[in-house]
């Protein structure tokens, strides 16, 4: 399983990197952490005929907190995000996630531009990037685009990225104080993609009433899926187990989630809903409220 | 005419100077253009864990990265161990010690991957062990040895 | 030495990685070589146009079936019954092509990368015929005919009986009528297989790296093939990541790779990559049964009738008949079964063709018998171990002929007290406590349960093995072994035993197998025997060997043999005077062994024939606890009980069990090569076929006994390779219908969640019914 030929390049700053996208259209790939990339191009499936690898690029990873806005470089590797400080302390789920990202080794190589831009329907950081209302910045030689995540991932490996954009910058937006936050996944194995997975945050008041609550899936589409009814439903009433109950499964109701070897589209979504509720009840709990 | 790249890669502190092509896999570079056969290839798409060595001291899948991207890259690999001929690295005397290898094909990927845990961690729980090979496959063993072999090595080397 | 743990003498070139795996091998202007594959399920071959190919940057040849001289197709090494030679595979596909993976082509280039730049160029002509994944629908009238000539895509078919099936159903007091089905799977190693074959054209010797496992006999028939005396090709085994029967086997690139290397005049390496292995190494385990058991009211099994299709694949390799042959033929297991049939059908379908892998058959039979047993138990209210006590062999009756027969051997259990291995892991596993606090846990809503399952495995296979054993004059001992090393410690193994027989350290022996020039005879390693039959000729030879120290000894001491023994590499005269065997070995040259009128060398050869099976046996137990609302099973406790005859290395002998174990548990929950209707495999990657890794296998506690030491050999031991396997998908399965209290049957496997969460919805159902 060895790779088809293809031309490499290697640019040192990122204009370099923009001009060559431009200039040799789309037949040509960015590399970042190669975890998604390279396998595919082994098997074959994948046969671009430029790769422009991004890793020499410098300071194009970072976690940077910029007032109240948290900006991560593209080529951030998945390892610092899920060592970061900064990032355990204000954005728990962004770290919680990390945990279920592949293993060790992938999160070495691994960027959360690369995992962002390859958008696997199963994939666990578009749907926490979409639970924390992300901004994703692209550039191209020509300017510079800021997206929302309903913008930005589209479908199936998927993303509006046009063929000479690289994605350059996620950045999350501070979350109201006293928010708790928490993911899970059903996977067949540790590490291997999410069969489904569902991320939520929330806050409660003094009186156990949800106050803010996100809620977003992954596995159960073509891309994540963010449950704006559900959340809706949820803020502003009490917190007890019907009430989550009720949401997960108002969230879960219209999913059509897709077949494969691992599991049908009838089980992701019974599960979907069941995920959900014990994610819910979770960060819930975090909050101090017994549901 | 196939374009081929120079690189100069440092593995296991000895320097290599090489041309390749550009979708030589590291793996494949370092296995059969350096001659250290000690890392195995077992999957080609990043599953299996074979293939770890050490990239600038962090686990990685050499299957996964062509050679040229490790142009200036300090890589370790499982040759780089034994402090001599007849001398075994303590996670080797270990692996010895109970059993924890059997054909012997991922034990190098899974040395390396414990040499990057024991690194950063000293004192792991059998937890912390657990987690850090979940991507290294053993079809022989059923791991219970290695997991033994782990946290009596990061024991003996504390001391 | 023999019992003692002792570390390996395989690990350290292991551990510093400069083992040699046969990836590892380099041959100056070595070509490499790429297999082009069907991805067709089942098609008629017109045209293969291998012209673009030929013409791609560094291609140095590219054959096809016409290029291989008409050679014969691979011959059966086990049960080869006559009417299975319709259906055997040859090297490429000609006119038809069977199953997705299915060789047609060879491209031989300069390097891996440019061979598989060629594999995209070549084209070829086909027309799709009718495909079949499945054995029944297979085996119907009106299926297409895999193979001209097999009806219904019955390649076989036998009946193997004892007592009278219908008497035993007629005295029954209720007949259990199921079907059950286990899915397709198999070994995976995590080194993938690999050739390096070359030809010394000036001498006209080839030389063939890296078979394995049944080294002599493939030796053969590569010789024949090629139509080659065997004396001009030397194969040789290398460092082996793993076979569990499935590496080792003479398939199509055993024959194509060589064949090439003397064709080309050139070295030429095949190294399989992960995806080509998942289709084209055997597949194993895809059995379906039709079950009749006829029970009396307190548990006894009256009547054990099976009808048992196997799902071989398109064609018959070399392993003939065996898979079905060991489901019938062990079927019984640890029972006492008067009255058993089976009838066992090898059924062609359009899939990667089937062999042995570790404990073939008897994974599935061990599924059915012991889910079977646990059906009857959960009806008649009973015991699932009170029904198993009343059915087992009693010891008093050993040896114990089952009336089954494989390989031409009637099945005869050697030794084995079932009874107490079963009341002694119930015991251990503290049962009746454990039962208790699942009724509890039951009662307060969770689904934890119990599952027992008991095995008995078969072992040390003949017809024999070779072993010679030399000292050099330094003293070193040299062991020359026909057993091969595919991962599991044989090395070890046997210089324990030498080192105990010639009381000399372990460091100084070495042992030398799988190279053909240097071991003259030899079967090899597969169904656990390396240590029962390798063992004991190695045992043999060192015991003649002993013998002719103490002949040239009594001359170089001048004692009397009675005052000699042999101490830490020495021979001892009461006296105190000694000589090292390095000396004795110059001594034995040829001149001076005339002088002392004996033959010269220090060298003792043994066969160790042996006829009989050796027959481990245990239990496996578990306890799990299943999230009824995703289906996910957490394991809490998992314990087998293994007794062995004797342990040589204790150690060793855990490391197979656990092992197996988390193969069959793979096998239980995990692994399963999928196909769509068109035949195309859907398990290509290991992102599909899915391995346990250390996260998914839960701990053991093992219970190693020493009860029921074999009669048949030297050493008292038994085989100790599959029994960590077979009884692990149907303990997992009766704990899972146990945490549902019987109100639902598991019949199939794998238990994927989904599969386990239906069963749960179920079960709630028939509780809200009842």
């Amino acid at each position: 399983m060895k790779p088809p030929p293809f031309e490499y390049y290697a640019p040192s700053t990122l204009d370099e990197a923009l001009r060559l996208l431009r200039d040799l259209g789309p037949d040509a790939r960015p590399l970042a952490g190669g975890q998604s990339l390279v396998p595919m191009m082994n098997f074959r499936l994948v046969r671009p005929r430029y790769v422009i690898d991004l890793n020499r690029i410098p300071n194009f990873g970072y976690v940077r907190l910029n007032s109240d806005v948290l900006q991560i470089g593209a080529m951030t590797r998945h390892r610092e995000v899920e060592h970061s400080e900064v990032i355990k302390n204000q954005w728990p789920l962004l770290a919680e996630v990390m945990k279920h990202v592949a293993h060790v080794q992938i999160r070495s190589r691994g960027t959360i531009g690369g995992s962002l831009s390859h958008a696997d329907p199963s994939a666990e950081l578009p749907a926490a990037i979409a639970a924390l209302e992300g901004t994703l910045i692209l550039r191209s030689h020509s300017g510079t685009r800021r997206l929302r995540p309903h913008e930005y991932f589209m479908g199936a490996l998927t993303t509006a990225a046009e063929p000479d954009e690289l994605l350059v910058e996620i950045q999350l937006p501070t979350l109201p104080a006293g928010t708790s936050a928490a993911f899970d996944e059903l996977s067949r194995r540790r590490g291997d993609f999410a069969i489904v997975g569902v991320a939520t945050v929330v806050k409660c008041n003094a009186v156990a009433e949800i106050t803010f609550a996100r809620l977003t899936f992954t596995g159960v589409g073509e891309k994540y899926f963010r449950a704006h009814d559900a959340e809706e439903y949820l803020v502003g009433r009490k917190a007890t187990s019907s009430v989550i109950a009720e949401a997960a499964r108002m969230a879960t109701s219209t999913l059509d989630p897709p077949s494969d070897i691992h599991a049908s589209s009838n089980y992701r979504r019974q599960t979907a809903e069941v995920v959900a509720e014990r994610v819910m009840a979770r960060a819930i709990g975090q909050q101090g409220v017994m549901v | 005419m196939t374009i081929r790249h120079a690189i100069t890669v440092e593995i296991n502190g000895r320097t290599f100077q090489s041309e390749v092509e550009g979708r030589r896999l590291l793996c494949d570079y370092i296995r059969e253009d350096v001659g250290l056969y000690g890392t195995h290839v077992g999957c080609e798409h990043g599953v299996c864990g074979a293939c770890t060595i050490l990239w600038d001291d962090q686990p990685v899948r050499s299957c996964l990265a062509f050679a040229i991207q490790a142009d200036g890259a300090k890589l370790f690999t499982v040759e780089g161990l034994a402090p001599a001929a007849n001398e075994l690295h303590p996670l080797q005397q270990a692996f010895t010690d109970v059993h924890a290898l059997q054909c012997g094909f991922c034990t190098p990927g899974i040395l390396m991957t414990l040499l990057a845990l024991l690194k950063h961690n000293k004192n792991p729980t059998s937890d912390a062990i657990r987690e850090s090979l979940s991507g290294n496959l053993c079809r022989c063993t059923g791991y219970h040895n290695i997991l033994t072999a782990a946290q009596l090595a990061a024991e003996r080397m504390a001391d | 030495m023999i019992g003692a743990s002792i570390p390996r003498v395989e690990d350290k070139r292991r551990l510093r990685g400069v083992a040699r795996y046969i990836a590892d091998i380099q041959r100056p202007g070595m070509l490499h070589a790429a297999i082009f594959r069907s991805q067709f399920g089942h098609a008629r071959l017109i045209r293969a146009d291998i012209s673009r190919a030929r013409a791609m940057p560094g291609v140095v040849a590219v054959v096809a079936f016409e290029d291989l001289n008409g050679v014969g197709p691979i011959p059966m090494r086990l049960e080869p019954s006559e009417d299975l030679y319709r259906a055997l595979q040859r090297p490429l596909a000609s006119d038809r092509l069977r199953y997705v993976g299915e060789p047609i082509a060879v491209i031989v280039a300069e390097n891996r990368y440019l061979a598989e730049d060629a594999l995209e160029m070549i084209e070829l002509e086909v027309e799709e015929l009718e495909v079949h994944v499945d054995a029944r629908s297979a085996s119907k009238a009106e299926a297409a005919e895999i193979h001209p000539g097999v009806a219904r895509n019955i390649a076989h078919r036998f009946v193997t009986e004892t007592g009278n099936i219908e008497d035993g159903i007629a005295s029954a007091d209720a007949v259990l009528e199921e079907d059950f089905y286990v899915q397709r799977h198999s070994a995976v190693p995590l080194e993938t297989r690999g050739l390096v074959a070359e030809y010394d054209e000036a001498r006209e010797m080839l030389t063939v790296w890296g078979p394995t496992k049944v080294v002599h006999f493939n030796h053969g028939v590569l010789a024949k093939l090629l139509d080659m005396p065997p004396s001009r090709i030397r194969m040789i085994e290398v460092e082996v990541g793993g076979g569990f029967g499935v590496r080792g086997e003479f398939y199509p690139e055993d024959y194509l790779i060589p064949f090439l290397a003397r064709k080309l005049c050139r070295p030429v390496r095949w190294i399989e990559d992960r995806n080509e292995h998942l289709k084209s190494a055997n597949h194993s385990r895809e059995q379906s049964h039709r079950l009749r058991v006829g029970y009396r009211n307190d548990g006894r099994i009256v009547a054990f009738d099976d009808h048992l299709l196997t799902a071989m694949g398109a064609y018959i390799r070399t392993h003939g008949a065996t898979l079905p042959t060991m489901a019938a033929a062990y079927m019984p297991g640890p029972y006492k079964l008067d009255n058993y049939r089976c009838d066992a059908h090898c059924v062609l379908v359009n899939k990667t063709p089937a062999g042995t892998y570790r404990g073939p058959g008897r994974f599935g039979a061990s599924f059915v018998r012991e889910r079977a047993i646990d059906m009857i138990a959960r009806r008649l209210q009973l015991d699932p171990a009170e029904v198993r006590l009343r059915n087992f062999i009693p010891t008093e009756l050993m040896p114990y002929s089952t009336g089954t027969m494989a390989f031409d051997t009637p099945t005869v259990y050697d030794s084995g007290d079932y009874a107490k291995q079963l009341k002694r892991a119930l015991d251990e596993f503290q049962y009746q406590k454990r039962k208790s606090w699942c009724r509890e846990q039951r009662a307060a809503g969770r689904a934890v349960g119990i599952g027992m399952a008991c095995f008995v495995e078969k072992t040390g296979g003949g017809p024999w093995e070779y072993a010679r054993v030399e000292i050099d004059t330094s003293g070193e001992v040299v062991i020359y072994s026909g057993a091969a090393d595919v991962g599991q410690g044989v090395e070890t193994v046997l210089s324990q035993i030498v080192a105990d027989t010639l009381s000399i350290q372990i460091g100084r022996i070495r042992v030398v197998h799988g190279d053909t020039s240097l071991v003259p005879f030899g079967v090899g390693a597969f169904g656990s025997r390396s240590t029962v039959v390798g063992g004991s000729a190695a045992l043999r030879a060192a015991q003649d060997l002993e013998k002719q120290l103490f002949g040239f000894a009594e001359t170089a001491l001048q004692a009397d043999r009675a005052d000699l023994s042999l101490q830490n590499g020495s021979v001892v005269a009461k006296g105190g005077s000694s000589i090292p065997y390095g000396e004795l070995a110059a001594l034995s040259m040829p001149s001076s062994a005339r002088d002392l009128g004996i033959k010269p060398g220090i060298s003792a050869e043994a066969v160790f024939h042996v006829d009989r099976m050796a027959f481990p046996y245990g239990v496996h137990l578990a306890l799990l606890d299943v999230d009824q609302k995703t289906g996910f099973i957490k394991i809490l406790k998992y314990l087998i009980a293994f007794d062995v005859g004797r342990a040589i290395n204790p150690m060793l002998v855990k490391g197979q069990i656990i092992g197996g174990f988390a193969q069959g548990l793979g096998g239980a929950l995990l692994e399963e090569f999928a196909y769509d209707d068109a035949g195309q495999l859907l398990s290509g990657s290991l992102m599909d076929y899915l391995l346990p890794s250390c996260i998914e296998v839960p701990d053991v506690d093992l219970v190693l006994t020493e009860e029921s030491p074999s009669p048949l050999n030297p050493l008292g031991v038994k085989g100790a390779g599959e029994g960590g396997v077979v009884a692990v998908g149907a303990a997992l399965a009766n704990a899972v219908c146990d945490a549902f209290e019987g109100l639902v049957d598991i019949r199939r496997l794998p238990l994927r969640p989904e599969t386990v969460l239906e069963l749960a919805q179920a079960a709630k159902q028939a509780r809200r019914g009842g």
